[in-house]
């Protein structure tokens, strides 16, 4: 018996990724990819898609070193004496994605270099409120 | 591939639509003031400054911009609220949300429900009211104009977005700190000349003013020489989202803002120098990493060439420009967006003086949201407000100096880039 094909919305995109898995969608008519689990192609509207599991391989496209923080994060001990970074991911696959980028020192962007090699990172994944998040390939 | 400036399909409004007067509320931090009030105090200006006067009965509907008064002071449903304060119930008026463009599309609103022939007097306006909250709370419901599944989750912040822009900026061009911080520095000149500003006063003014303090104070003065020197100071000027500093966002702020908007037929009726409406756009687009570029807003873009289509005019025949310099690096890019310049010779223009009050494209002359302050639903707005002044000649200190000014633009950014309004305003 095959498992029921999950829901294509972010509820579903946060269990894979808490399982491990990065999974997005693509589209069965047009092949467009995304990185969101989305349950229209927003290229060809066709509801036709399907799970794409992206391999996690990426390059740092933009970031910035956030010193002002949310309050999520501050909970986390940020803040303006302890900075993280995000960034906007180019993946391997194509599509680009928002993330966390963890093990690089946000107090020194300068040491922090676009076009670096990146893999999905899954060990500080918050069990309440999952993010995806990349480090150093 | 980027939208083309000169592709959008020509649209034209059903009949001409005039500005006919303008009012503005002081901009800044006011502990007591609710919205209700502050957006009272822009119509009062409104009603004031009225060359010929209105009875407020004869107004037919309104469209009001406003983020989000929910989260910022508890308080939803607000457009019949201030249709009450301002004595013009039953008269309909509905609240428009598009995050920092909500006054922009507030103005669109009311331009359409004229040019659709229904209504011949229509107000439109913004308000927010935005220091109830600390900083941390209104980083929040700022970054709650972002997408809150794939984006806030992974850290980005309002500022934090932007910092990347600027990033991916700086990589492909030549861009660098000391650009954005001209930025601001510019914008602070213009809104030492505006007395509504929150920042009424130039860095340099601002820079002494707290080492005249420290002195006062008999603690150690800082040794600034120039506003590039206190900018540089990471304790006068501490890191927000790398690359952007406090002073190169805008800051917090209270305020509101409000024009008077009827069918062209009819503007004399009311004053003898009207501003049209010669164009208007507006577009949608998507967050930052689903964006087709990292350094340019496709939504501001799309609907610059809307609004250059309607009005029949191009990026080169705009004289005065209110764009929305939410943090300095936007500014760049609305520059770069709505074809004044190259994309990448933004940050060069910067460095010409070719945006400053004297030069040949004055940009922000109000001060911009750095100086002039962002309280976000009131911006659009506010903006249209600037070039109604300019237009009209009335723009005291800060007035560009063009005697044959004719034509100025206004750019409105919601969130990063999610939405954008572009108004054309002709002179009459
Ligand atoms: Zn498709």
């Amino acid at each position: 018996m095959t498992e029921e094909p999950r829901e294509f919305n972010a509820a579903s995109f946060y269990a894979y990724l808490k399982e491990g898995q990065f999974m997005g969608v693509r589209c069965r008519s047009c092949g467009k990819l995304s990185a969101e689990a989305r349950p229209m192609c927003p290229a060809c509207h066709s509801r036709e898609v399907e799970w794409f599991r992206f391999s996690g391989q990426g390059q740092l496209s933009a970031f910035t070193c956030i010193s002002v923080v949310p309050a999520a994060l501050a909970e986390k001990g940020y803040g303006r004496n302890n900075p993280y970074c995000s960034g906007i991911v180019t993946l391997a696959e194509g599509p680009r994605i928002s993330a966390r980028i963890l093990g690089v020192d946000a107090a020194s962007p300068q040491t922090i270099a676009t076009g670096m090699n990146l893999a999905l990172a899954l060990e500080d994944l918050d069990e309440d409120k999952p993010a995806l998040a990349f480090g150093p390939a | 591939m980027a939208t083309s400036l000169t592709s959008a399909k020509r649209r034209q409004l059903g009949r001409p639509v005039s500005i006919v007067g303008a009012g503005m509320s002081r901009f800044g931090a006011f502990r007591d003031k609710t919205s209700r009030d502050l957006f009272v105090e822009a119509f009062q200006d409104l009603l004031e400054h009225l060359d010929q006067g209105i009875d407020v009965a004869d107004i037919e509907c309104g469209y009001i911009g406003n983020y989000s008064a929910d989260l910022f002071e508890g308080q939803g449903h607000t457009a019949p609220i201030l249709a009450d304060w301002l004595g013009m119930t039953p008269t309909p008026v509905t609240r428009i949300e598009n995050a920092c463009a909500s006054s922009g599309s507030a103005l669109r609103e009311g331009v359409m429900a004229i040019a659709s022939g229904m209504y011949d007097v229509v107000l439109v306006g913004g308000v927010e009211k935005m220091t109830n909250l600390p900083t941390e709370g209104v980083t929040d419901v700022l970054a709650s104009a972002a997408d809150g599944l794939y984006e806030v989750p992974a850290g980005l912040t309002f500022p934090g977005i932007y910092g990347a822009l600027a990033k991916a900026h700086m990589d492909r061009y030549e861009t660098n700190l000391s650009h954005l911080l001209k930025v601001g520095i510019k914008n602070h000149n213009n809104g030492a000349l505006n007395p509504k500003a929150q920042f009424n006063a130039s860095l340099r003014d601002m820079l002494e003013r707290r080492k005249a303090r420290a002195e006062q104070q008999g603690g150690p003065v800082p040794d600034w020489r120039d506003e590039m020197d206190f900018l540089n100071d990471a304790r006068a000027n501490p890191w927000i989202a790398w690359p952007l500093r406090l002073y190169d966002c805008a800051p917090i702020t209270d305020g509101a803002s409000c024009v008077l908007l009827v069918a062209a037929e009819i503007a004399a009726n009311f004053t003898d120098k009207p501003v049209h409406i010669a164009g208007t756009g507006q577009a949608s687009g998507r967050p930052l990493h689903d964006a087709e570029e990292l350094t340019s807003l496709s939504a501001a873009r799309e609907a610059a060439a809307q609004a250059y289509a309607m009005a029949g005019v191009a990026p080169q025949d705009i004289q005065v420009a209110e764009v929305h310099d939410c943090f300095t690096i936007a500014e760049i890019i609305a520059t770069e967006d709505l074809g004044f310049f190259e994309p990448g010779a933004g940050p060069r223009a910067v460095d010409e003086g070719r945006t400053a009050l004297h030069g040949d494209r004055p940009i922000n002359t109000s001060g911009g949201l750095k100086a002039k302050g962002h309280p976000v639903g009131a911006s659009g707005v506010a903006q249209v407000i600037e070039t109604f002044h300019q237009l009209r000649g009335e723009a005291g200190p800060r007035q560009v100096p063009n005697p044959n000014l004719e034509l100025g633009l206004t750019h409105n950014v919601g969130g990063t880039g999610g939405t954008c309004v572009v108004n054309i305003l002709r002179r009459g």
